[in-house]
């Protein structure tokens, strides 16, 4: 080794303890300090501005491609990746589940080992199965972005909500945030709980037994050191509601009736559906959310998700920005100063 | 049978003999002739023309019996082969193992067992013993012809991989092959509980978004199968134990005096389903997820276990509750694991690691030496009641040497086993085999 090579080698070390290693990949909420929360929280307003420019262009990603892997259904995710990557100027291209060789049999591998040959910058990457991002992250070089998991994780749409709610009440910390519904199968449930505890929100579960996770179901599952030991678990949707600031719904599967979880989606939408005298318990002031699609009349009543109190659509514009934001931390060209060269 | 003549004797020096079956514990020399086991003693002299291997410092026991093992062949055999599974077994010490019928075609006939008996005679490094159907085809409708699958070799019935499901076809399999005075080995796992499952329900199925597979599966059959060996008189072995109740069960059963055995494999005495979050070996079963999360090598069935069911299957196996250590070696292509938790095959590749993971509950003082090689040696050859894992002058000459606390890194490109699937690939095992001789035969190894 030369001279000046270590001394390279010094002052990168002096960055990094200054600033933490750049991020690779966004795969859940779990690595996230509530700092990083926070920035990618400061650069989605940013890139909010853009968004409601005439000309919604900037050069951010010129040169850069993205692609988007979709091997399970999505309309809304994609479209905002989509949108996201072209308006700062990445080339993007979309391949779905269907059409693919993947239809064909190919292993989830095989087609990873493709994408590495076609030296994308960014794969994002949608899966029936929990998990496939990390098989990618482990075997590629791109840096891999999760648009949801199976049950596992939905990080960007976590960042999200996160970001319509700081923009509604200018604070998260000492919310109550309610999520009801198919807890133990949604991916949008649990990277809302690792973003919300960390941003401070107090976080309640409303759902029955049989659509909560076990930890949920047995308090002495829950240690002191469980990461969401501070979360409680309600039953009574009535009860959960109390003083809550943020009412968000999942989306049921009808599977899961199908599947022996609930008698019938009647008597579900009966004791767990989000109607207008409910939320006469929440905070007047109270936002209602979903990730859609939504099963309106099941778990939302109409009247509720097209009222007032509800943000949905305006998660949908917000989505477009927060993943703007992802992207750019991700594979924007770093200035000189920050790589410490 | 395996012809001996020729084979020149061996006298193994200055080891620690440790053979449970004759209550020896101590440094001595063993001497191998004929094929069989000729004399354990001090001193014993080196005529002209003895192979000598010098095991000072080495442990000298009986070559291991393992009575759960899949060797794939015939029908699988890009997965193992009777040559590399049994190549795989004499790196691990092994020189019986029991294969496991869920091959295609199933070892639900006379012809499937010969078939085996023949490819293991012919490539076999080890001894091979099949284990028959419990139902034809292991379709788990009708019974298997058990009576000729016994004439034919086979040393119990197992539709492994399937549970037999249907409570009154279990019944008269437990009866029918009480007549043979053979097991019913009988994965038990309740279909309507486990279905679309891959790993244990807990804090790392729910942390992880994957489907989980409760205890309950395995302990509600359990203490069904029980139920039905007492209804019956037959001899039930559990295979795998994984759960606290069951062993719960299967206590309560040995009490009644009831004909019931089980097994534990060294993974679920030294694994937790941590594993399937990667290996992280400092980190906390909370902290953030690594790239290396969602290992496929550590899906297996029944699925790793919390910590606090390992420490009762170590439990178990002190106290007598567990009967003996099996592998549930299960060997797979790398296709079949190149994927998400969700659609990878069950299984782990264990031969070859079998005794460095089981050495770590020797070196942490969890289980006695003597115990441990007990539960690998005579305790499966009593189950088996075949005059094996023993160095009783007369017996086959099957011997292991192995040094215990030599250090080594798991790497599977050096296995024999063509399964690479395994969550201990890198990592650090203290106990290794230095040689291994069946029928008087060097089979793997030999520091001379």
């Amino acid at each position: 080794m030369t001279l000046t090579a270590s001394a390279a080698t010094k002052s990168r070390t002096n960055i990094a303890r200054t600033r933490p290693a750049p991020r690779r990949h966004v795969l859940d909420l779990d690595d996230y300090t509530r700092s990083e929360i926070e920035e990618v929280l400061d650069n989605a307003e940013a890139m909010s501005e853009v968004l409601n420019r005439d000309i919604k262009k900037v050069p951010t990603l010129r040169g850069k491609s993205v692609l988007t892997l979709f091997v399970e259904a999505s309309t809304r995710t994609r479209v905002s990746f989509e949108q996201a990557g072209k308006i700062l100027s990445a080339d993007v291209i979309n391949l779905s589940g269907n059409g693919t060789s993947m239809e064909k049999g190919e292993s989830l591998y095989n087609t990873a080992l493709t994408l590495q040959a076609m030296r994308a910058d960014v794969i994002v990457i949608r899966h029936p199965h929990a998990g496939a991002p990390y098989l990618l992250a482990r075997h590629l070089d791109a840096a891999i972005v999760n648009a949801g998991d199976g049950a596992h994780a939905h990080p960007t749409q976590a960042l999200l909500d996160l970001y319509t709610i700081r923009r509604r009440f200018g604070r998260i910390e000492g919310l109550k945030a309610v999520i009801v519904g198919d807890i133990n199968y949604s991916r949008v449930a649990r990277s809302n709980m690792w973003g919300l505890t960390k941003m401070g929100a107090e976080v309640v579960l409303c759902a029955p037994p049989t659509l909560l996770p076990v930890d949920f179901n047995r308090e002495r599952l829950r240690t002191e050191d469980h990461p969401f030991a501070s979360i409680t678990v309600e039953t009574d949707l009535e009860r959960a509601l109390e003083g809550a600031d943020i009412v968000m719904a999942l989306r049921l599967q009808r599977e899961r009736q199908e599947a022996g979880h609930l008698p019938s989606l009647r008597e579900y939408s009966q004791r767990y559906g989000i109607n207008a005298r409910r939320l006469e318990a929440a905070k007047p002031d109270a936002l209602v959310m979903h990730p859609g699609p939504m099963n309106e009349g099941v778990e939302i009543d109409p009247e509720v998700a097209h009222g007032v109190r509800s943000v949905i659509e305006e998660q949908v514009t917000n989505g477009v920005s927060v993943r703007m934001a992802v992207l750019t931390a991700l594979a924007a060209p770093r200035r000189r100063s920050e790589d410490g060269e | 049978m395996r012809h001996t003549a020729g084979i020149a004797p061996v006298l193994i020096r200055g080891g620690r003999v440790v053979d449970p079956s004759q209550g020896i514990d101590g440094v001595a020399d063993v001497l191998l002739e004929d094929g069989l086991v000729s004399a354990v003693g001090g001193n014993l002299p080196a005529d002209a023309g003895v192979r000598a291997l010098d095991a000072n410092g080495m442990i000298v026991c009986p070559g291991f019996v393992d009575v759960h093992c899949h060797l794939r062949e015939p029908g699988f055999e890009y997965k193992e082969t009777i040559a590399t599974g049994t190549r795989a077994a004499a790196r691990g010490g092994f020189t019986t193992v029991c294969a496991m019928p869920n091959t295609n075609p199933p070892l639900d006939s006379r012809a499937a067992i010969e078939f085996v008996l023949d490819r293991a005679s012919a490539e076999g490094a080890v001894r091979v013993l099949p284990i028959g159907n419990v139902t034809a085809g292991g379709k788990g409708d009708e019974l298997a012809e058990m009576a000729e699958l016994a004439e034919a070799g086979a040393i119990g019935f197992s539709d492994d991989g399937m549970p037999v499901s249907d409570s009154n076809l279990m019944r008269q399999a437990l009866s029918y092959s009480s007549a043979l005075g053979l097991p019913i080995i009988n994965h038990c796992e309740v279909h309507e509980l486990s279905k679309g499952g891959s790993i244990n329900e807990g804090w790392v199925s729910n942390r992880l978004g994957v489907k989980g597979v409760p205890g309950s599966a395995e302990d509600v059959m359990v203490a069904r199968d029980i139920a039905l060996a007492e209804l019956t008189g037959g001899r039930l072995h559990v295979a795998h134990v994984s759960t606290v109740q069951s062993l719960e069960h299967v206590a309560r059963a040995k009490d009644r005096g009831l004909n019931v055995t089980c097994e534990v494999t060294p993974h679920h005495l030294t694994l937790t389903d941590e594993a399937v979050m990667g290996m992280t070996a400092e980190g906390s079963r909370y902290a953030p997820l690594t790239r290396q999360a969602y290992d496929p090598n550590a899906k297996v069935n029944p699925p790793l276990r919390s910590p606090s069911a390992v420490e009762a299957l170590i439990g178990g196996l002190k106290d007598g509750t567990i009967d003996f250590i099996a592998t549930d070696h299960a060997p797979h292509n790398a296709i079949d694991k190149m994927t998400t938790v969700d659609e990878a095959a069950f299984g782990i590749s264990v031969l070859e690691t079998a005794l460095g993971s089981l050495m770590s509950l020797a070196h942490s003082g969890d289980v006695g030496l003597p115990l441990l090689i007990e539960k690998l040696t005579s305790a499966p050859a009593q189950f088996l009641g075949r005059e094996l894992g023993t160095l009783r002058p007369g017996a086959p000459a099957d011997v292991v040497v192995f040094n215990p606390g030599l250090e080594w890194t798991v790497d599977t490109a050096e296995f024999a086993s063509k399964g690479k699937n395994t969550p201990l690939e890198g990592a650090t095992l203290r106990g290794r085999v230095v040689a291994t001789v069946f029928g008087g035969k060097v089979v793997y190894g030999g520091v001379e």
